[in-house]
């Protein structure tokens, strides 16, 4: 860089279209470093509503905030789906370290009821986490003054066609998939300022395939398989 | 010894009246063909009425009045839940009469950090039971007795000073035969004081050593064994409202009352409720029962009292509701928790627990519920719903979706690839699964991690048999 260019970026009077002011917010690391960068706090922010925006439902943003779940279950507060699209399965969240015992599901008859139940778990300030899938018109104004009472992390999955809409969401992140990676774009966040697009890699799995389809298809879809590990052999006296 | 004694100034009327935050026009009357008013509350007063006044004379000056038939069975019974809540403050409670409760403080004070701090809590409870009572401390229960019927709410700790309290104080206050209290009045002995400076002799041979032996006991003369009440094994009380009601808040008001009283028996016996019924009676119809369920034992009324406005938000009632019963329909020991020394930052368990039971109040106990891993091969049986917060950890498991489609969805497929909206890539597999032969669920299915053009991954499956289909069964997410 210029040193002249340097002296005068320096200058604190300067500010860049990149900066975000730090703000002290309790936050958890979301697992991801690339993320907690560029979020104030260094996380999700904890008391405060997160919304995260797709284009169509379980791309991938569910599995965005598994390392945070995983980290607030080992806590002993709950983590609450209020009225998730599908059914959670028990494995697979096991699998990605999410202590099972602190999960709770709440289903429910109506948006009402939903909204109704995530209010009340945020503001209950013994839910670590509430996890809800929004509808459009969802008052998202309470739920942000629930999660504040309840210091409770709030997460709604929303569209992307209401990214163009204010909210009272303090943080706000359009997510979609491209070749397998996440691609976020920050929309809003505490501290302002623009922040680059990312792009994670979520663990998608990159096994190789082998695969007998059709005879035909087969010799150029069969792909040599993983070796398996070899057996270690364990010593007498340690096993 | 140091005795409180409690006493309901109208124990009837007070009954009618704790029920509602307002109070009517009320009046508690004599049964028989003409009944006659006994008490009456100030708003009833105000119309003119007065106690001894026929009750068609009552109706006549007042229209909207409130009335109730004493009934003395209720209002012992009534007395004796007044008593099971006395019992977090003494081990020692007894009923006296039919409006009054001893309570031997004496052991209480250290606990309650003096008498000042138990007196102000016991007007303080008494204020969230709904009723008004004189409290007077004294040395025997028999003069307590007596200060707190002369509505006075003094304290006298010491014994010798007994005497000159309770000189000024009149005769008809003595449990003893009206005639006795008439005639020592036209003798001119109208206050206890009066009384013990006629010679003992005189007087026992006139009205009978009874006289003597009260004022002796009152004294601490004469010994006074108080019978002690023990608290039942399960607490049911009931209330009845001043007018029958539909909507929610005056019935979450009664409700409170009695919770409040529940709260003081469930503190008595160091126990906590699990569950709790309250039954709400209409007139013409069977009563409609309202069950409460609880995680943890409880006894924190506030957290009963938040349980039930939700529940009671989702009864309908079949007609408007005259009184409500409220028994403990499970209870299990709970023991007091212990103050930390320093501000914790844990949560205490029943805090945790309020939430749940406050989510299955509205919506259903089957709708909030956890998961659990359950070791089988089958994804569709690899889980289980569970209570929250039992869920134990299983072994590790191989990479698996967070979500599951129930059942499995049917996927098109084109050269031998599942189609969802685009044909799919398969990233890994396959892992077979073949299991389940012994109990007529068997499956044979080789399963694929899938993505389509954008990059989300599902997991898919092909069956083996019949017509070798493409199933979607669960989202990576």
């Amino acid at each position: 860089m210029v040193p002249a260019l340097e002296l005068v970026l320096s200058n604190p009077a300067v500010w860049r279209g990149d900066q975000y002011a730090k703000v002290a917010v309790e936050s958890i690391p979301t697992g991801f470093a690339e993320l907690d960068a560029q979020l104030p706090g260094g996380g999700w922010p904890r008391a405060a509503l997160t919304e995260l925006l797709t284009s169509r439902r379980s791309i991938g943003e569910l599995r965005l905030l598994v390392p945070a779940l995983a980290r607030l279950s080992m806590d002993d507060k709950w983590l609450v789906l209020v009225a998730p699209p599908h059914r959670p399965f028990a494995p697979g969240f096991e699998s990605l370290g999410v202590n099972l015992s602190r999960l709770v599901v709440v289903e429910t008859r109506s948006d009402g009821e939903s909204l109704w139940a995530a209010e009340r778990c945020l503001r209950s300030g013994s839910c670590a986490a509430v996890l809800a899938w929004s509808g459009p018109r969802t008052p998202l104004r309470r739920l942000q003054l629930a999660a504040e009472e309840g210091k409770s992390l709030g997460v709604v999955f929303g569209s992307t066609r209401s990214a163009a809409h204010p909210s009272p969401a303090p943080l706000r992140i359009q997510v979609s998939t491209v070749r397998g990676r996440l691609e976020l774009q920050i929309i809003k966040r505490r501290g302002g300022g623009w922040a680059p697009p990312l792009s994670l890699d979520i663990g998608c799995p990159a096994l190789p395939v082998h695969l007998e389809l059709d005879p035909k298809a087969a010799s150029a879809s069969r792909v040599r398989s993983a070796r398996p590990l070899p057996y270690r052999r364990v010593p007498h006296g340690l096993a | 010894m140091l005795w409180a004694c409690l006493h309901f100034p109208d124990f009837s009327l007070q009954l009618a009246l704790r029920a509602s935050p307002t109070a009517q026009p009320t009046i508690v009357t004599t049964g028989g063909n003409q009944p006659e008013v006994l008490s009456c509350n100030p708003q009833a007063r105000r119309y003119g009425i007065t106690p001894g006044m026929l009750v068609s004379a009552a109706i006549a000056l007042a229209p909207k009045l409130v009335e109730r038939p004493r009934d003395p069975v209720l209002e012992t019974k009534t007395l004796e839940g007044a008593a099971a809540w006395a019992g977090q403050f003494t081990s020692t409670v007894s009923l006296a009469q039919s409006d009054a409760l001893l309570l031997e403080i004496e052991g209480s004070l250290r606990l309650f950090g003096g008498l000042q701090p138990l007196l102000l809590q016991l007007g303080r409870d008494l204020a969230d039971l709904g009723y008004t009572a004189a409290i007077a401390v004294a040395p025997t229960p028999a003069a307590a007795r007596l200060l707190a019927r002369a509505g006075m709410d003094t304290t006298i700790a010491d014994i010798a000073a007994l005497e000159p309290a309770l000189a000024g104080l009149p005769l008809c206050l003595l449990e003893q035969p009206k005639d006795v209290i008439r005639t020592l009045g036209l003798m001119g002995v109208h206050t206890l004081g009066e009384c013990l400076a006629l010679p003992r002799d005189g007087l026992a041979r006139r009205f009978g050593q009874a006289l003597l032996d009260e004022l002796d006991r009152a004294l601490g003369r004469l010994p006074d064994p108080r019978a002690p009440w023990a608290p039942p094994s399960r607490y049911k009380a009931q209330l009845a409202l001043p007018a029958p009601v539909q909507e929610t808040e005056p019935l979450l008001f009664a409700a409170n009352r009695l919770i409040q009283e529940l709260a003081g028996y469930l503190r008595t016996r160091q126990a906590g409720v699990t569950r709790l019924k309250l039954a709400l009676r209409h007139e013409d119809h069977r009563p409609t029962i309202v069950m409460l369920g609880f995680s943890v034992p409880c006894r924190d009324p506030r957290r009963i009292l938040t349980l039930l406005r939700e529940r009671l938000a989702n009864v309908i009632l079949p007609e408007r509701v005259e009184a409500i019963v409220l028994e403990s329909a499970e209870t299990q020991p709970l023991g007091s928790r212990n103050l930390s020394l320093f501000p914790e930052d844990r949560l205490p368990e029943e805090e945790r627990w309020l939430i749940i039971e406050h989510l299955r109040a509205r919506l259903g106990p089957e709708s909030v519920y956890s998961i659990v891993s359950h070791p089988d091969h089958r994804p569709e049986l690899a889980w289980r719903c569970c209570e929250p917060g039992t869920s134990t950890a299983s072994a590790v498991h191989a990479r698996r979706p967070l979500w599951l489609m129930e059942p499995p969805q049917r996927l098109r497929s084109d050269s031998g690839l599942p189609m969802l909206g685009t044909k799919l890539t398969l990233l890994a597999g396959p892992e077979r699964i073949e299991s389940g032969w012994w109990d007529g669920e068997d499956v044979q299915r080789d399963y694929f991690v899938a993505c389509d053009a954008a990059g989300v991954s599902f997991w898919v499956f092909r069956e083996r048999r019949a017509d070798k289909a493409w199933f979607l069964q669960g989202v990576f997410a």
